[in-house]
């Protein structure tokens, strides 16, 4: 696995990895996402719906948390979790948990790490862990990790040192465990980034991270809400300088577009795509316009639209579901309002999604209010494209040097969201007295 | 069971159905369905998208598995989204983005299977939505009016169901009633050229009054099959009979209605009860059942159904079915859909819808076939000795049912 970087603008890093995968010649460009997958399926697709949408991207995403208590099944199968779930071609990269659904805290230990499946908790030591990645086989695997040390307000400095020396501790068990298996070396170990929000351990976590032979670098602890991330930005430039520039740096939790660019500005290079699934979940569709050159007809168009979604006054409502517990954002439209009813359009103009070149927002609107299944199966189609569309526009932004640009047009949906859920909360309390 | 004498329409209806093959011993046909969104093969197995979605797949996977006549559901899309919207759309198959054909039958089912919410008169059902719990009046009118601004390439008119399971007067009311809203609706249907208007055989499980609802009384005028209709349903089965009067009177329905005319048995899905069916003389089924139990983790096979959640599929790493063409099973194994069947991913469900609606409409396929190449009573044997391990173990109904026809099972 190689990675050549094509250029570098502002911290940005535009770049291509090369042999990849088992046979070694596939290739990735990044800035890149991963599809979000569960239990090894995209959400509400089956391989033939998740074939319609284009650019999907070339690594996906699996979790251990979902995996791990089918480890017997897979050591007997034998052939890997990619032909086990029906995605021989594709690129596959194992994280720990979920980003979409919090684990609990407080089962790490000095000797194991614990996820959490549908069947209850699975705990693994170092051999446990590199057992059930034998089985797996991907081709990218987030190494055993202490995570716990960002969960807590303010965590302690021996937290957050626990937190470094635990990761490392699993990382040189893992490794060695790793030259002794002839399956697992053909799997990449993908070193793990601790330490808080403590600056010296992360320093320390990233330099020694670095010394070992692991093929990239996942920046963990940085989730949380969007004011968690504002407040780690820095911390998150310091870590990234430390590493090596010809090894990827992937970054979890962080998937809301505008997120997604600020870390690119300190040096990520790939992302997960949960993001679009949570819009999903909420019956909503993303509508964000990623097109940072539009022709002058357009930009009246888009400016007409942007005005139409700045109508607080009928969006009362924080929509939660029972996954997601997050709130709407500017960059989506929620299709349970009744104001869709009627729409004959597609969800976004110029899409070239399934959804969008075959339905109306009146039909996805009657789907989501007669509960429908299909809602959640064309949803997901158009707000992976457009996600994937978003990332694809980064790269090409990157490559014309207008990434300022991209960017601009992001922060203007932020500043909506921001002051959209400002007024949300003060309609609310309103409403309260 | 005396021959019997199938009459020809004495009307001008349209003919809507040709005849391409018949079986020499049992009364099962191969035919094509002439409808204004294509051509349809039969016999035919329609799966049901109640409220204009079939289930959490898509009109391309449904179209790509070979599908070309779908369900909807008049009672449901009457209420959501109503007719007015979906008119605005371009009917219900602008609305779904549906090619091919639509059959919508009038909501008289919700009568039965809603029926601590209506209320029956000569006018029509009243409703109290479950939804708003406001009144609404389907009448024979008012279906045919939903229905028309649906376009669906086949309507049903409304008929007075009763359960299979009630007997005595009410079940005569009804049969007579039904008769009386046929004419209304023949009435009602401003466009007979775009969509095929069906009749609905009613009479329960009493002989004598299915006949009257379908034989020539010459003092009276109860005689459905002289009204103009292109096709014919046979109704009011399907529900809590026993398997023995089931059949006896879908074979008293299809012995006296025209042969060259369609003739869809409502509510039959069961592959064993298709095939029977099939040799009893019907041509188009729906059920919801194929469909329903793909949700439920189960999956349709020739030998019955696997039940995926259970924890002997954990380490099965063959496909559902290895003939099997869908693709479900040219991808994916028992074990995965096992392990997808325990997880929150929708997918799973998907999965097995494909492969449950590919299974029905690979079986009518595969009737059809046998019935062209004349060996239509050997196909039932084998397929008898398949789903119950050997012709002799068949049910009883489905053994005499299929003697009824001409077709031994030794």
């Amino acid at each position: 696995m190689k990675l050549n970087l094509t250029k570098v603008v502002n911290g940005c890093r535009l770049g291509k990895i090369k042999n990849l995968g088992k046979t070694g010649d596939r290739t990735m460009d990044i800035p890149a996402c991963l599809l979000y997958t569960k239990t090894g399926s995209a959400p509400h697709l089956t391989h033939q719906t998740l074939h319609t949408i284009h650019g999907v991207p070339a690594m996906a995403q699996l979790t251990l948390s979902s995996l791990a208590e089918h480890h017997e099944v897979l050591a007997e199968y034998k052939e890997g979790i990619g032909k086990f779930i029906g995605m021989p071609e594709s690129l596959l990269y194992c994280s720990l948990h979920d980003p979409v659904s919090p684990c609990p805290a407080g089962y790490v230990t000095n000797k194991s790490v614990s996820v959490w499946g549908i069947g209850g908790r699975v705990e693994m030591t170092a051999s446990k862990f590199m057992a059930i990645q034998q089985a797996l086989q991907p081709d990218w695997f987030q190494c055993l990790s202490d995570g716990e040390a960002s969960f807590e307000e303010a965590a302690s400095i021996k937290r957050a040192r626990k937190s470094v020396d635990r990761s490392l501790l699993f990382l040189d068990n893992c490794l060695r465990l790793q030259e002794e298996s002839e399956v697992l070396q053909k799997s990449t170990v993908i070193g793990v980034i601790e330490g808080g929000d403590v600056m010296e351990e992360r320093l320390r976590s990233a330099r020694e991270t670095a010394k070992r032979p692991v093929g990239g670098f996942l920046l963990d602890g940085f989730q949380g809400n969007p004011a968690t991330l504002e407040t780690r930005l820095y911390l998150l430039s310091s870590v990234t300088a430390e590493l090596p520039e010809d090894k990827p740096r992937l970054i979890c939790g962080v998937s809301r577009p505008d997120e997604v660019l600020e870390c690119i500005e300190r040096g990520v290079d790939i992302f997960e795509s949960f993001f679009p699934y949570q819009v999903t979940e909420r019956g909503c569709a993303l509508t964000f316009s990623f097109d940072y050159q539009p022709n002058p007809e357009e930009t009246l168009l888009q400016q007409n639209g942007t005005q139409e979604e700045i109508k607080y006054v009928d969006q009362t409502k924080k929509i939660k579901t029972t996954s997601c517990n997050q709130e709407m954002t500017s960059f989506e439209i929620n299709l349970k309002e009744k104001k869709y009813q009627e729409d004959f359009d597609p969800l976004v103009r110029g899409c070239s999604c399934y959804c969008c070149k075959n339905h109306t927002r009146a039909y996805i609107h009657h789907l989501l209010v007669t509960n429908e299944l299909l809602a959640g199966v064309l949803l997901m189609m158009h707000n992976f494209e457009h996600y994937f569309g978003f990332f694809h526009s980064i790269r090409e932004a990157l490559k014309s040097d207008r990434l300022a640009q991209l960017k601009e047009l992001i922060c203007r949906i932020v500043l909506d969201t921001s002051a959209f859920q400002l007024l949300t909360a003060a309609v609310s309390q309103k409403r309260l007295l | 069971m005396a021959a019997a004498v199938n009459p020809t329409s004495l009307e001008s209806a349209p003919r809507i159905m040709r005849l391409v093959a018949e079986c020499s011993r049992s009364r099962a046909r191969a035919g094509e369905l002439r409808l204004p969104h294509g051509p349809v093969a039969t016999p035919v197995f329609m799966p049901v998208g109640t409220q204009a979605t079939m289930k959490g797949i898509t009109a391309e996977q449904l179209d790509a598995l070979g599908c070309r006549i779908c369900l909807g559901n008049t009672y449901h899309l009457g209420l959501r989204p109503g007719p007015e919207l979906i008119q605005k759309a371009h009917g219900l198959h602008g609305f779904m983005n549906w090619p091919h054909n639509l059959l919508t039958d009038s909501g008289g089912f919700q009568m039965v299977s809603l029926v601590s919410l209506s209320e029956v008169t000569e006018e029509g059902v009243r409703f109290r939505s479950p939804y708003d719990g406001d009144e609404t009046l389907l009448s024979p009118e008012k279906s045919v009016e939903i229905q028309n601004a649906l376009g669906s390439d086949i309507i049903m008119q409304l008929d007075d169901v009763v359960s299979s399971t009630v007997t005595g007067p009410r079940v005569e009311e009804a049969m007579y009633r039904s008769i009386r809203w046929l004419d209304r609706c023949i009435a009602a249907h401003q466009r007979p050229d775009k969509q095929n208007l069906f009749a609905i055989i009613q009479g329960g499980l009493d002989a004598d009054l299915r006949a009257t609802c379908l034989e020539a009384v010459p003092s009276s005028r109860t005689e459905m099959t002289k009204r103009d209709v292109p096709g014919f349903a046979i109704g009011g089965l399907s529900g809590g009979e026993s398997k023995g009067q089931f059949w006896r009177m879908v074979a008293l329905s299809t012995s006296r209605l025209p042969k060259d005319k369609p003739r869809y048995l409502m509510g039959v899905g069961y592959a064993t009860d298709l095939v029977v069916c099939v040799a009893l003389g019907c041509d188009m089924f729906d059920c919801v059942f194929p469909t329903r139990t793909a949700r439920f983790g189960s999956a349709l096979v020739p030998t019955g159904n696997l039940q995926l959640k259970k924890k002997q599929y954990e380490k099965d790493f063959r496909p559902i079915d290895s003939n099997c063409t869908c693709p479900t099973c040219q991808k994916h194994s028992r074990a995965f859909l096992h392990a997808l069947l325990h997880s929150d991913n929708t997918a799973a469900l998907h999965h097995l819808t494909v492969h449950n609606i590919a299974y029905q409409l690979q079986l009518m396929s595969a009737v059809r076939a046998s019935i062209v190449e004349k060996r239509f009573p050997d196909f039932v044997r084998d397929f008898m000795g398949t789903m119950y391990g050997d012709p002799t173990l068949c049910p009883t109904w489905a053994t005499e049912a299929l003697a009824s026809v001409g077709i031994t099972l030794r």
